[in-house]
């Protein structure tokens, strides 16, 4: 099993890494979501897989490592705040800018697509 | 009284005249004269005991994991220093009175005075390396200060930043090279250090250490070929110059040779580099301060020339060399200081420095003239004279040494040139200046200067005289008690005799008397002949070579980082695999010995499941709603991996986060382009790829790694203590609310920041309306469906009530106020998404800002609660409390906390999803469309 958890952690952050390099804002807020999910599996991970094995007292007879549990617990809220901060930023963006560019300025070549969109 | 209020005395000091300085010129400069008064007073209290060879010492740790102590010492050396810093302090101090005009900030000079002083009297009586250190470093801070304290002036505004550039990258050398030290002894005490000599000349490194060192001390003390920097800081008020750039501040580099001359001389390197680079300065600023017609800048020259001598003496090395040094040093201040006082009153009653006007002042200041003259003739070395001294002294040294081979007779050649150049430069301050005719076009007509602006000068002047008549009865013990500390508690045999008898010395002396009558004689000659070379503007030349770097780190950054972010992330991420690979192509085996857990069909249908989920996410991303399903496919088997690898804390946060996400991230579609272009070009494509997939290889590769190990865990503690200390059988929650509570709390602060930043770019957003969607059809209309709205209404009470459980079983079971927040969270956004942000705004009257706050104050009074008990911040207390029909249940402070996060979250998330959905509210749809 821990093969193919490494395989989806893998996976998820080529694909998360790939979305974070597009141009288009919500693109990267997609790549971001994909990342967190590999980075908190990754950390969750350094506790070992252990099946049957809650860390909480009495319910099992043996507890697996509570404290990257703990880790991970939060750093799904704290990227719930993240993932909301960038995409609010990337609304900002698009409202002041005019374009859902990471950069603010698209490249020449779209920007003479963009009017045409415009044109028609 | 203690040492370390020499220092806090003149610290004070600095605010005195800020105070003061309503109350009149006269009162300001007493009132900030009392200060180092008081610090005089307390280091001559110490006078006898130095004196006598003891040592006194105060110290108090301050950081000892880093070495770091508040630690003073004063010995022979710091003594004399303390004693020059403080005595002319006071002078200056005094002189400045008169030196500044009506009009000037009296109160921001003396400030700036006396934090110089605190940072210079700090550094003397250091007995910590890191310590003396953070002095050196104000020193030159304040100098940049002083130098610039006329910041109209641009030559003012440069030469302060040419100062601070200079000895600022010198304080960084000096600063690798004390790390070096202290990383090779363990400690850096100066105790320590200085019973250390043979273990640091032995070293592997000394070079490297004595190199950082001395450009410490070279870049501070002026040296070649750092010296341009003081002729330029010459653009600070002369009270500046008398007091930084002769008696003080420059003396620094030559003090921290002194001080470190124990530890690091007696070397072949120490000789070659530090009396080669002496020699030189000595010659180049004789040789320069002959050809300034500018009065300060004669003496800037003169004085680089005598750092240069003093170096020379210190590289030398012998044992009467240093004393020669510390000797000069005493005489160079006096003498030197009260030329430049002199200086500034002729500048101040003429109105002019430059010495092709000024000629014949005698007839009009016959009082200065003399001070001044007197004083000239000590630089130059007159006998009968403190100068004359110690040149003799230096003389003896030249000829004492053959550490050059067959060539050493070099040095007292040299030597006596440079005494040479030194008497003409001396002969034309006295003769330009006093004589030679009648002034030319001076802006003012000459008169002596108010009575007490002269009693500096005085007093210096008189010192130059007694040390020179009756040097023995006046310095000796002093010189005696310095010397011992450069040499590290030993003397050698030396007398001060006024009359050496006949010898070689004397000789050289009178070649040089002679020398430099007849350059002074032949000055037109020189001038002449100097016209020939293309006058070197260092200031220039340094400006011109910043620009340069400037230039470079442009270009430079222009290619790096040309302002994109794609570019950015993409060496961010390039890097960190550049410094992951390297480590892992070491890892012989990626497999580890850990027990695996055997596969099943249900583990592999889930994993299946994600992998193909987030590869279709990035092959469909241009299609935004697909994109956005097959995420929340990936997330919900993230989840319930959680739940499987026994996790169920997570499993219930991350489920109820992915249900939040996903509405933000729908709410935001309708703000976002419908169409998603394609920006990327197929090479970038490419790259990206490329780059994606090996960092993805990599970060699998590590997880592999990591879970195939065996581990030891560092949580035995948490797992023990949970229910003895926490009171609760659930370990995550316990850590999150009890153990690792500070965490959290940073954690939920973070979170309420996050919220008010949204909150913010929320309020203003201009927004991008579309009356319909790219195909031309326009939005539905449609009423929120009834059975939705039914259906939800009836959920909201229950959806609470799960919360309220989840929260309150959270200390022993899977739950807690992460989870219960994001749980009501969900049911209240259930609501909004069934009525309408209209409907629910009339009735749900939560002010979620203040929820956020409120959940805060809850967290962070129930941390300081424990204060009430003496307990550190957020230990939890916990008991059992009998309730009739209900039993028995526990009641823990760390539910309170747990109630203050539960709020946060609630307030947080909800800040975020109402704000944003209330954009799409009636009332900004009549916002006019950007479009």
């Amino acid at each position: 099993m821990e093969l193919i958890f490494a395989l989806c952690v893998g996976i998820l952050t080529a694909c998360g890494v790939y979305l974070t390099l597009r141009g288009s804002t919500f693109t990267v807020v997609i790549g971001l979501t994909l990342l967190s999910y590999a980075v908190n599996l990754f950390l969750f991970a350094s506790g070992r897989l252990a099946l049957n094995a809650a860390p909480i007292l009495k319910q099992a007879e043996q507890h697996t490592d509570p404290l990257p549990q703990a880790l991970v617990l939060t750093a799904i809220v704290i990227g719930f705040a993240m993932t909301a901060f960038a995409v609010i930023l990337a609304m900002r963006a698009r409202a002041d800018l005019g374009n859902d560019h990471v950069d603010g300025n698209p490249p020449e070549l779209e920007q003479t697509l963009q009017h045409k969109d415009k044109r028609s | 009284m203690n040492l370390y209020w020499i220092p806090l005395l003149t610290f004070i000091g600095c605010f005195i005249p800020l105070a003061t300085v309503k109350w009149g010129r006269s009162l300001c400069t007493a009132a900030t004269a009392l200060f180092p008064a008081l610090a005089l007073l307390i280091v001559l209290q110490n006078l006898g005991a130095v004196l006598h060879g003891e040592d006194i010492r105060f110290s108090q740790s301050w950081i000892p994991a880093l070495g770091l102590d508040i630690s003073f010492r004063l010995d022979g050396l710091s003594l004399l220093f303390a004693l020059l810093i403080l005595g002319i302090g006071l002078l200056v101090i005094l002189y400045a009175r008169y030196y500044l005009s009506e009009k000037e900030q009296m109160g921001r000079f003396y400030g700036y005075l006396m934090l110089f002083m605190t940072a210079m009297i700090g550094f003397v009586l250091s007995n910590n390396l890191l310590q003396m250190w953070f002095f050196w470093e104000l020193t030159s801070i304040s100098s940049f200060l002083l130098i610039s304290y006329w910041h109209h002036r641009s030559d003012a505004r440069k030469g302060a930043r040419m100062a601070l550039t200079i000895t600022g990258a010198g304080g960084l050398a000096l600063l690798a090279g004390i790390v070096l030290i202290g990383q090779l002894l363990g400690s850096y005490d100066l105790d320590v250090v200085l019973n250390s000599g043979d273990a640091i000349r032995d070293a592997d490194n000394y070079l490297v250490i004595l190199v950082l060192v001395l450009l410490g001390a070279f870049t501070k003390s002026a040296q070649f070929p750092f010296y341009f920097w003081l002729p330029h800081a010459m653009a600070a008020p002369t009270p500046v110059s008398a007091y930084l750039h002769s008696a003080t501040m420059v003396k620094a580099g030559i003090f921290l040779m002194a001080r470190m001359f124990p530890v690091l001389a007696g070397t072949e390197s120490w000789f070659l580099i530090v009396s080669i680079t002496g020699l030189l300065t000595l010659l180049i600023g004789a040789y320069m301060a002959l050809f300034k017609h500018d009065l300060k800048g004669l003496l800037a020259y003169s004085t680089v020339s005598h750092l240069g001598l003093i170096t020379l003496l210190l590289g030398i090395g012998t044992d009467l060399a240093a004393v020669a040094a510390v000797f000069h040093i005493i005489n160079h201040a006096t003498f030197k200081a009260s030329l430049f006082m002199a200086a500034g009153i002729i500048d101040h009653e003429t109105g002019s420095r430059d010495m092709r006007q000024l000629n014949g002042l005698w007839k009009y200041m016959p009082q200065t003239a003399t001070l001044a003259m007197v004083a000239a003739a000590a630089m130059a070395g007159v006998p009968l004279l403190n100068g004359f001294l110690s040149k003799e002294m230096f003389f003896a040294e030249t000829l004492d040494q053959s550490t050059l081979g067959s060539i050493s007779w070099m040095i007292p050649v040299f030597a006596t040139i440079g005494a040479a150049f030194s008497v003409a430069y001396s002969l034309r301050f006295i003769h330009d200046v006093f004589f030679n005719g009648e002034p030319v076009d001076l802006p003012k007509t000459p008169h002596e200067p108010p009575r007490y602006m002269r009693v500096p000068v005085e007093i210096l002047v008189g010192l130059c005289l007694v040390v020179g008549i009756f040097p023995e009865q006046t310095v000796g013990h002093l010189l005696a008690a310095a010397s011992t500390s450069v040499l590290g508690g030993y003397l050698p045999e030396y007398h001060l005799y006024i009359w050496h008898g006949l010898n070689l010395p004397f000789i050289m002396s009178i070649i040089a008397m002679a020398g430099g009558a007849v350059l002074y004689l032949n000055r037109q000659r020189l001038f002449r002949f100097q016209a020939h070379f293309p006058e070197r503007n260092e200031s220039q030349l340094f400006d011109t070579s910043v620009k340069k770097l400037r230039d470079f780190i442009r270009v430079f950054l222009a290619w790096f980082d040309n302002g994109s972010t794609q570019r950015s992330v993409f060496w961010l991420l390039f890097l960190a695999l550049a410094f992951t690979l390297f480590p892992l192509m070491q890892l012989n085996t990626t497999a580890g010995h850990r027990p695996q857990i055997p596969v099943d069909t249900v583990m592999l249908a889930g994993a299946t499941l994600l992998c193909v989920a987030s590869i279709a996410t990035v092959i469909w991303h241009h299609l935004r709603l697909l994109a956005l399903l097959l995420l929340s496919v990936v997330g919900m088997i993230v989840s319930i991996a959680f739940a499987l690898f026994s996790a169920p804390d997570l499993a219930l946060t991350q489920l109820s986060v992915e249900v939040v996400t996903i509405v933000l991230l729908l709410l935001a579609l309708y703000f976002l382009p419908q169409r998603i272009r394609n920006y990327s070009s197929p090479s970038r494509i490419v790259r990206d790829l490329s780059l994606s997939v090996l960092i993805g290889g990599v970060v699998g590769t590590i997880t592999y790694a990591l879970m195939t190990r065996p581990f030891d865990t560092i949580s035995g503690f948490f797992t023990e203590n949970a229910k003895t200390l926490g009171g609760g059988t659930n370990i995550v929650n316990v850590i999150l609310v009890d153990f690792r509570g500070f965490d959290t709390f940073g954690e939920i602060t973070v979170l309420g920041i996050a919220a008010l930043g949204i909150y913010k770019l929320i309020a203003r957003m201009r927004l991008f309306q579309l009356h319909a969607d790219t195909n031309g059809l326009p939005w539905t209309e449609d009423k929120h469906p009834i059975m939705f709205q039914i259906i939800s209404q009836a959920l909201l009470p229950l959806a609470l009530m799960v919360s309220v459980y989840i929260f309150l079983r959270g200390h022993n079971l899977p739950g807690g106020g992460f989870i219960a927040g994001l749980i009501t969270s969900v049911a209240i956004i259930q609501q909004y998404i069934a009525r309408g942000y209209v409907w629910l705004q009339d009735r749900i009257r939560i002010n979620y800002l203040t929820l956020i706050g409120t959940g805060l104050s809850i967290a962070f009074l129930t941390g300081v609660g424990s204060f009430i008990w003496q307990q550190p911040f957020l230990k939890s207390w916990h008991d059992y409390v009998h309730i009739p029909l209900i039993g028995e249940i526990e009641l823990a402070s760390a539910m309170a906390f747990d109630l203050g996060v539960y709020l946060t979250v609630v307030g947080a998330s909800m800040l975020i999803l109402a704000n944003l959905g209330g954009l799409t509210s009636s009332e900004r749809l009549r916002v006019e469309d950007d479009q």
